[in-house]
C-alpha cells in the first residue's frame, strides 16, 4: 500500500503547481485551469486522508468540492467569454479598468 | 411667609434686551433698538423699586434658590440669589444709574454706527452687574464678576477699528485677569476650609473663628487674595493701570462701567466678605494702606492730566481708594455710602464731561476748552454741582460720605486721616482746575471754526460721531441733559441719608446697613478674653462713637477747609494768575514731569512685566512650545503618516497576481509558523 505521505507530497506538488501557474501566467484560461489544479490537489489529500483513517466524510467533501468547481467553471467560463467579447483579449494585465 | 420676589428676573431682563438687540438689532431702526434697550433696563429698575417698596416686609437676608448647579459629593453650588440691605443699595444704584446712563447714551451715541451693538453690550453689562450684586454664592458672583469684565472689554474696544481702543480693551481684560486669578484662588481656599461657596454658609462657618490678630492664617490668605481680585476690578495699586486707558471707550461707558458701577464691584465684594476680613486684621490693614495710597497717588496724577476724561479716570481711582480705606478700617457702611454718592456724582461728572466733549465737537483736551459756561449752561450747572460734591463741599453728597470715611480713618490711625485729607485737598484742586479750565476764562479751541468738517475729530476718540456737521458749540439735546439733571439732584440730596450725629443727623444709612455689618462682628461672637484685641474694631463698629462729637466737628471743619483751599488754589492758578501753572511746572521740572507722565508706571510695568512676557511668549511659548512642540507633534505625525503611506502604497499596485502572490506568501508564512510551532 502506498503510504499517506506520498499522496500528500503529490497533493502539495499539484497545489504548488497551481499556485505557481496562477501567479505566473497571464492568460486567463490558464489561470482558471491553475485554480482547478489547486482544487484537485486539495481533493487528493482529502481522499488520501479518508482512506487512511477509513472515514467517509473526506470522500463526501471531495464531491462537494467537485460540485463547486463545476459550478465555478460554468460561471467562470461564461465570464471569460463575455470578457473576450468586449475586450478581445485574454491577457489579464490588460483587463485592469478598475485599477487606479 | 416671605413673598416670592423672583429675584432672578432682575438680571435676566437686561439679558433679554441684550439678546434681542444683539441678535436682531441689525435689522431694527434706531428707535426700535432704543425702545428695547430702555424698556428692559427700565424693567430691571422698576423691579428694583418694587422690591425696595416691599423690603420692610421681608425676612432678611432673603435667599432664593432656583436650581442646583454643581454637585460633587457633599459640595453643592446652586443658582441662588440673595437680597439684603447691602445688595438692595447696590441694586438701586446700579439699576437706577444704569437706566439713566442708558437714556443719556441714546443722545450721545445716536450718530454712531454699531448703535444696536452698543446697547446690546450695555444691557449685557447690566445683566452681569446685577448678577454680581444679587448672587447668593461666590461662584455666581464670580460669573457676574467675569461677565462685567467681558462687557467692559467689549465696550472699551467699542471703536475696535482704532488701535488704541482695541489695545486699551485688551489691557483692561488682561490686568483684570491677574485680579481674577487671586479671586479664584480665594474661592478655592474657601471651598477647602468651609466646604461651601454659599454666602450664608461660608459666613456662618467663619463666625466661630477668632480674629487672626497674632499670626496670619488661612482667613488672612483668603482675605488678601480676595483683595487682589478687588484691586484688579476696582483699579487699586498695583493693578490700576487699566482704568485710565479704559477711557478710550465711549463716555457713557466710562460713566456707567468705569465710574459708577463696575469698578465698585471690588468694594462691594470686600464689604460682602466682611465676615472674613474682620477676622483678618492684617489683611484689613493691607486693604486700608492700598486704599489710602491709591487715593493719594492717583489724585496727584490727576493734577497734571490735560485730557478731561483722564482727570476723571484718576479721580475715580482715587475715590475708589477712599472706599477701600473705609473698608480697611472696618467702616464698611461708610465705604458703601461713598460708593453710592460716588456713583451719583462721578457718573454725573462723566456724563457732563461727555456733554462738554459733545459740545466742542469731540475735543477732550481741556487746554482747548474754556469759557463754556454761558454756552452750555445746563451742563455747566450740573457739572458744577458734581464738582462741588466731589470736592466735599457741604451739604452735597460727597461731603457726608468722604467726611465719614475720614473720621473713621482717623479713629484707626492719624496717618490714614492725614493722607486722606491731603487727597481731599488735591481732589478739590484738580476738580476745580478741570472746572475752571473747561468753563471759565476764554475759549481756547477752534470748534466754532471747523466743527463742521469730519477731519476735525480725527485726532480724538470721537471721530466717529462728533465731527459731524452741527454747527459750533451747542448744548446737548434734552435726552442727554435729563439724566444730568436727575443725577445732579441725587448728587445734592444723596448724602442726606447719612448725615452723621455730630451734624444733627442720625446717619440712617449706617443704621440701614447695620444688620449686614454689625451682627457678624467678631467682638460680638468672640470670647471675652479677646475683647482687648477687638477693642479698635469695636469702636469703629459701633453705630456712633460716644466720644468726641466736638472733635468730629473739628475734623469736619478741617476737611471742608481742605475742599475750599483746593477751590481757592485752583482759582488762583487757573483764573487769577493763569501764567503761574506753567512757571510752577517749570520750576519743579522733574517732579512735574513725573506726575505728568503718571510716574512712568506704565513704562515701568512695560519693562518689568510686558516686555519680558512678550519676549517669553514669542521665544519660548510661540516658537518653542507652540511651533516646536505642539505644531511639530501634529505636523510630524501627519508627515510621518504620509511618508509611511507613500512607501506602503506601492503594495496596492492593483495588479491582481501580485495580490495573489502576497496571499501565497502570507499563507506560506502561516504554515511555516505552524510547522515551527508543531516541531518545537
Amino acid at each position: 500500500m502506498v503510504p499517506l505521505s506520498y499522496y500528500l507530497v503529490l497533493s502539495a506538488i499539484l497545489f504548488a503547481c497551481g499556485v505557481a501557474g496562477f501567479l505566473i501566467k497571464r492568460n486567463i484560461i490558464t489561470i482558471f485551469m491553475s485554480i482547478e489544479l489547486m482544487l484537485n490537489g486539495v481533493n487528493l489529500s482529502f481522499v488520501a486522508f479518508a482512506v487512511e483513517w477509513d472515514k467517509l466524510s473526506g470522500q463526501v467533501f471531495v464531491f462537494f468540492v467537485m460540485v463547486v468547481a463545476a459550478a465555478e467553471a460554468a460561471v467562470g467560463l461564461a465570464i471569460i467569454i463575455a470578457l473576450f467579447r468586449t475586450r478581445e483579449t485574454l491577457n489579464i494585465d490588460q483587463v485592469n479598468l478598475l485599477k487606479l | 411667609m416671605t413673598p416670592n420676589l423672583h429675584l432672578w428676573l432682575i438680571p435676566l431682563l437686561p439679558l433679554a434686551g441684550a439678546a434681542i438687540n444683539g441678535l436682531l438689532g441689525k435689522r431694527f431702526s434706531r428707535q426700535a433698538v432704543v425702545s428695547v434697550a430702555l424698556a428692559f433696563s427700565f424693567a430691571a429698575f422698576a423691579m428694583a423699586l418694587w422690591i425696595s417698596a416691599r423690603f420692610s416686609t421681608l425676612t432678611l437676608p432673603y435667599q432664593q434658590t432656583l436650581a442646583p448647579w454643581l454637585k460633587s459629593g457633599g459640595f453643592t453650588v446652586d443658582f441662588s440669589f440673595a437680597l439684603d440691605q447691602l445688595s438692595l443699595v447696590m441694586l438701586l444704584v446700579v439699576s437706577g444709574v444704569g437706566f439713566l446712563i442708558h437714556i443719556y447714551s441714546v443722545g450721545y451715541m445716536w450718530e454712531e454706527s454699531g448703535f444696536y451693538r452698543f446697547f446690546s453690550y450695555l444691557n449685557l453689562f447690566m445683566f452681569f452687574m446685577l448678577t454680581l450684586i444679587l448672587a447668593g454664592n461666590y461662584l455666581l458672583m464670580f460669573v457676574g464678576w467675569e461677565g462685567v469684565g467681558l462687557a467692559s472689554y467689549l465696550l472699551i474696544g467699542f471703536w475696535f477699528t482704532k488701535d488704541s481702543a482695541a489695545a486699551a480693551g485688551k489691557k483692561a481684560f488682561i490686568v483684570n485677569r491677574i485680579g481674577d486669578f487671586g479671586f479664584l484662588i480665594a474661592l478655592f481656599l474657601i471651598i477647602q476650609h468651609f466646604g461651601s461657596l454659599d454666602f450664608q454658609q461660608v459666613f456662618a462657618a467663619a463666625k466661630p473663628f477668632a480674629a487672626e490678630t497674632t499670626g496670619a492664617g488661612f482667613l488672612t490668605a483668603i482675605a488678601l487674595l480676595l483683595m487682589v481680585g478687588a484691586a484688579g476690578k476696582s483699579a487699586q495699586i498695583p493693578l490700576y493701570v487699566w482704568l485710565p486707558d479704559a477711557m478710550e471707550g465711549p463716555t457713557p461707558v466710562s460713566a456707567l462701567i468705569h465710574a459708577a458701577t463696575m469698578v465698585t464691584a471690588g468694594v462691594y465684594m470686600v464689604a460682602r466678605s466682611h465676615v472674613i476680613f474682620e477676622r483678618a486684621p492684617s489683611a484689613l490693614t493691607v486693604v486700608a494702606i492700598i486704599g489710602v495710597l491709591t487715593a493719594f497717588f492717583a489724585a496727584t496724577i490727576g493734577i497734571a492730566q490735560t485730557d478731561i476724561k483722564k482727570v476723571l479716570a484718576y479721580s475715580t481711582i482715587s475715590q475708589l481708594g477712599y472706599m477701600f480705606l473705609a473698608c480697611g478700617v472696618a467702616a464698611f457702611s461708610a465705604g458703601i455710602f461713598h460708593l453710592m454718592t460716588h456713583a451719583f456724582f462721578k457718573g454725573l461728572l462723566f456724563l457732563a464731561a461727555g456733554s462738554v466733549i459733545h459740545a466742542v465737537g469731540g475735543e477732550q483736551d481741556m487746554r482747548k476748552m474754556g469759557g463754556l459756561r454761558s454756552k452750555i449752561p445746563v451742563t455747566f450747572w450740573t457739572m458744577t454741582i458734581a464738582t462741588f460734591a466731589i470736592a466735599g463741599i457741604p451739604p452735597l453728597a460727597g461731603f457726608f460720605s468722604k467726611d465719614e470715611i475720614l473720621w473713621r480713618a482717623y479713629q484707626a490711625s492719624w496717618v490714614y486721616w492725614l493722607l486722606g485729607l491731603t487727597t481731599a485737598f488735591i481732589t478739590s484742586f484738580y476738580m476745580f482746575r478741570l472746572w475752571f479750565m473747561t468753563f471759565w476764562g476764554e475759549y481756547r479751541g477752534d470748534a466754532d471754526a471747523s466743527a463742521h468738517g469730519p477731519a476735525d475729530g480725527a485726532s480724538d476718540s470721537h471721530s466717529h460721531g462728533h465731527g459731524h456737521g452741527h454747527g459750533g458749540i451747542h448744548e446737548s439735546p434734552w435726552v442727554m441733559l435729563a439724566p444730568l439733571v436727575i443725577l445732579a439732584v441725587l448728587s445734592v440730596v444723596g448724602g442726606w441719608v447719612g448725615v452723621p450725629g455730630s451734624l444733627g443727623g442720625s446717619n440712617r444709612f449706617d443704621k440701614f446697613l447695620s444688620p449686614v455689618f454689625h451682627t457678624t462682628s467678631p467682638s460680638v461672637n468672640g470670647e471675652n478674653a479677646q475683647a482687648g484685641a477687638m477693642a479698635p474694631e469695636k469702636e469703629v463698629e459701633g453705630p456712633e462713637p460716644k466720644t468726641g462729637v466736638s472733635t468730629e466737628l473739628i475734623f469736619t471743619g478741617v476737611s471742608v477747609a481742605a475742599g475750599f483751599l483746593g477751590l481757592f488754589l485752583a482759582w488762583l492758578l487757573y483764573v487769577r494768575r493763569p501764567e503761574l501753572p506753567d512757571q510752577i511746572a517749570a520750576s519743579i521740572h522733574g517732579l512735574y514731569g513725573a506726575v505728568a507722565n503718571k510716574y512712568w508706571i506704565d513704562e515701568l510695568y512695560s519693562w518689568i512685566f510686558v516686555r519680558p512676557l512678550v519676549a517669553i511668549s514669542g521665544i519660548v511659548l510661540w516658537r518653542g512650545i507652540d511651533q516646536g512642540v505642539i505644531d511639530a507633534t501634529l505636523n510630524g505625525s501627519a508627515g510621518g503618516a504620509r511618508d509611511l503611506s507613500d512607501n506602503v502604497r506601492h503594495m496596492q499596485s492593483g495588479n491582481l497576481r501580485s495580490y495573489a502572490g502576497w496571499i501565497a506568501i502570507g499563507a506560506a508564512a502561516v504554515i511555516g509558523y505552524m510547522i515551527w510551532v508543531g516541531t518545537r
